[in-house]
């Protein structure tokens, strides 16, 4: 008898469990609203512990790369000293076309691009599920840090912020299967939505039957999906496949390396550099 | 106690599980549900089930997805574990790996599904998704079993050894 009655609290307990649930979902679909309360204090508990398991886990790899892994490093060393040389030369040329270019928009009396003011942030924690794919940063609200800001690493785009808490912050990847950034192609400016295939990959989709699309055309951020401002590297297109005019796949892989992620960048907001007003034309004097 | 030992469970599984996808490459299965099946088997389906709930809503919260996503399949997956492990004998690798396998089965069904289903997610080859998750998860609870099982063992040597050693500074 008491087993039967265990048996069907247990039941009740399931079906009101599985019922809320589903009216949790259901209370989210269609409602883009801020983080609730909950996952905001979710968020500031457990990332303290994953503070503390990455602590464990940097010395347990910085004891594997400071003894087991130095097999190799004096040829990475001549290897990087190259790279080093080569990327200064074209550090000078970018320079030197920056020079020209800042030249050329002030004959054209032209408002200078809003350069980013940016914060540093280290990656403390990866995802719980295998379903996800986000990182958390260490840096959060008492940080300046807000939702949906942009993240990168030196390479390229890496994802937005996509809850911000106190000290840290979660950062959804470009390569969620849920993530989505408006891009174009470097060659032909053609523009279409990149989505997380949430294997590493991109795909790129809502593009014209027109749309000129090549293999190893890069693609960078085209800035109309009020996340991520124009001309960020996202990457390279892999692979294209067509069946008659139409795109049936088209393949992008990130420039940026999701599994090796340290150090990451996240765009604040535009600095509040000088602009000239945008050219009104010079009124003429009459004497 | 059942409730202590389950968290600390739940968080080593939580802990290992991000500081594994740390560099953002990702996990080939979930140790979180691992943990939730492992609770429904050892302390019974009521556990199983608020496990469940409570690591499912916790990997949606700090997975930026929607709430209650990863909560549905986690709990009728530890519910499940718990009556299986009170209907049936499972105790042999074989058994308990077929348990694992079903319920997170159970789970990625759910949780791809209800992705589909509303439009989240989309999911070139969701059966290879769902098997791929559900062989390694086997495999993990099946070693996590051992050593569960192991422990007790291991406990009782130890402290054999130690008695041994008092035993011998005495004489």
């Amino acid at each position: 008898m008491a087993r039967a009655d265990a048996g069907r609290r247990a039941r009740s307990l399931l079906v009101a469990v599985v019922l809320g649930h589903v009216l949790l979902i259901s209370a989210q679909v269609g409602t883009p609203a801020g983080p609730s309360l909950l996952r905001t204090t979710a968020v500031a508990v457990v990332t303290e512990f994953q503070e503390g398991s990455w602590v464990v886990a940097g010395a347990i790899q910085s004891v594997w790369n400071g003894y087991a892994a130095l097999r190799g490093v004096r040829e990475e060393n001549a290897r990087l000293t190259e790279e080093n040389t080569s990327l200064n030369v074209q550090l000078q040329q970018a320079r030197a076309g920056a020079a020209a270019a800042d030249q050329l928009r002030r004959l054209l009396e032209l408002r200078p691009l809003l350069s980013w003011k940016t914060t540093g942030a280290e990656v403390v924690a990866g995802s719980l599920s295998p379903d996800y794919r986000a990182i958390t940063i260490d840096k959060g609200l008492k940080d300046g840090i807000g939702r949906d800001m942009p993240v990168l690493s030196g390479a390229g785009v890496l994802g937005r912020v996509a809850l911000p808490a106190g000290d840290t912050a979660t950062v959804q990847l470009i390569i969620d299967r849920s993530a989505a950034v408006a891009v174009r192609t470097e060659r032909t400016r053609t523009e279409g939505i990149a989505l997380g295939n949430g294997d590493g990959t991109l795909r790129l989709e809502y593009l014209t039957a027109t749309a000129d699309i090549a293999q190893g055309d890069a693609v960078v951020t085209a800035g109309l999906d009020g996340v991520y401002p124009p001309g960020l590297a996202v990457g390279v297109i892999e692979r294209v496949e067509r069946t008659g005019t139409t795109y049936r796949q088209v393949v992008i892989r990130p420039y940026a390396d999701f599994s090796r992620l340290e150090a990451v960048l996240v765009l604040v907001a535009p600095a509040p550099v000088w602009a000239p007003p945008l050219a009104a034309p010079a009124e003429k004097v009459n004497r | 106690m059942t409730a202590l030992r389950v968290a600390a469970l739940v968080l080593a599984a939580v802990l290992i599980q991000s500081a594994l996808s740390r560099s953002g490459g990702g996990a080939l299965g979930d140790l979180v549900l691992v943990a939730v099946v492992a609770a429904g088997l050892l302390h019974g389906r009521v556990a199983g089930l608020l496990t469940g709930t409570a690591a499912g809503l916790l990997q949606d919260a700090l997975g930026g997805g929607m709430l209650g996503l990863s909560g549905l399949g986690k709990c009728i997956a530890g519910y499940v574990a718990g009556v299986a492990g009170t209907q049936f004998i499972v105790t042999q690798w074989v058994s308990r790996g077929f348990l694992f396998l079903g319920a997170s089965a159970l789970n990625s069904l759910c949780f791809i599904g209800l992705s589909m289903l509303l439009g989240l997610r989309r999911y070139d080859n969701p059966l290879l998704e769902v098997v791929t998750q559900a062989v390694f998860n086997a495999a993990v609870g099946v070693l996590l079993f051992y050593v569960i099982e192991f422990m007790p063992v291991a406990r009782e040597q130890w402290s054999a050894v130690l008695e041994r050693r008092r035993k011998r500074r005495y004489h």
